[in-house]
């Protein structure tokens, strides 16, 4: 990394929240937003990601993308725990309307119901989205 | 409270449905870009947003309006519409922006 | 953050004019940190139609008359071919920590994007 920084930098904390709302695949919105997770793990920010809409088919088990020349992120989700992301949410009427559960998932989440979601997403300082 | 900008047509995408579902009363909705269209009144969805008018408010980009020829459309009653200084001061105003994208 | 091109997405216009406004109006902007296609916001050797607006020409005149730091992200940028060489004047390219830097520093985050 090249950051540099300076005395009122890294002191502070902030509560961020990824947003994670597209599929992974058709587009590289999903990969990247994760790109972004992992170097903000570096900033020991207070991070929480969340996953709903088609965001929660990047957490599908069993992805195999030999066939589409493209690779595989969603083993990375399980080694965000590593990098101290521990705060992971997918939206309760999201994986229900598409008919998972968590047992389908790659990673252990936490599941929080759209109303749950509201009273932490208006808590946050910074919200990034893909 | 934050501020929530949506830049899809309701007619499109689900993106309007998602962000005032987790859109919590008090919160402020911009529409920009293609989500204007969300705007209009006398429309199949404009019940999405009439719904919540009171509870939530709702705010429409007037450039983004112009520029597809809505100008003299019927909006929803309550919308209000902002320039993009008004954008920037409904930014400073809440405690951060969710871009629903 | 600004997520798209000049010329697939309204995306990059409405950050532009939105960046504008905010310094109009005497806000700091602390730094526009360009991703995914934003990238090619950058480019230099991009060429607009005569009638067309040129962005990356606004982004670099806007750096020049209010010091605003315009970040292109290394990652996004190699994988699109934008090198320092191709950069336009303004623009610098760094890592994705300058956005959660200016995340942690700025008052207020905003994203354009698709």
């Amino acid at each position: 990394m090249e950051e540099e920084w300076d005395e009122d930098g890294p002191e502070v904390v902030k509560r961020f929240m990824y947003v994670n709302r597209k599929a992974p695949y058709g587009t590289v919105y999903a990969l990247e937003m994760l790109e972004k997770v992992l170097i903000a793990a570096a900033f020991e920010q207070d991070v929480h990601v969340v996953f709903m809409d088609d965001g929660v088919y990047q957490l599908k088990k069993g992805q195999e993308t030999k066939g589409v020349n493209m690779k595989n992120f969603s083993p990375t989700f399980r080694a965000l725990e590593g990098y101290d992301v521990e705060k992971l949410y997918a939206e309760k009427e999201s994986l229900e309307a598409r008919g998972l559960t968590v047992d389908d998932l790659v990673v252990p989440v936490e599941v929080l119901t759209s109303e749950e979601l509201k009273a932490l997403m208006s808590k946050q300082e910074v919200i990034l989205t893909a | 409270m934050l501020l929530h900008t949506v830049n899809k047509s309701p007619f499109e995408r689900n993106t309007l449905e998602s962000c005032l579902r987790v859109c919590e009363d008090g919160a402020g909705i911009l529409l920009i870009e293609d989500g204007v269209y969300g705007a209009l009144d006398n429309t199949a969805v404009a019940d999405l947003i009439k719904k919540r008018m009171g509870n939530i408010k709702f705010y429409v980009l007037g450039p983004d309006i112009d520029a597809r020829g809505l100008a003299n459309q019927t909006m929803i009653e309550g919308i209000e519409s902002v320039d993009f200084g008004g954008f920037v001061d409904l930014v400073e105003k809440h405690s951060a922006t969710q871009s629903w994208l | 953050m600004v997520n798209e091109g000049p010329f697939q997405h309204q995306a990059s216009d409405s950050a532009y004019l939105f960046t504008k406004a905010a310094l109009e109006k005497g806000h700091e902007i602390y730094r526009v940190f360009f991703y995914y296609d934003g990238v090619n916001n950058a480019n230099k050797l991009s060429e607009p139609q005569a009638d067309d607006r040129d962005l990356v020409k606004l982004w670099s005149a806007l750096a020049q008359e209010h010091k605003v730091d315009l970040v292109v992200c290394v990652a996004a940028a190699l994988r699109r071919g934008i090198k320092d060489e191709i950069l336009a004047p303004g623009f610098r390219i760094s890592g994705l920590g300058q956005l959660i830097e200016s995340g942690i520093v700025a008052d207020r985050q905003i994203t354009f994007g698709d």
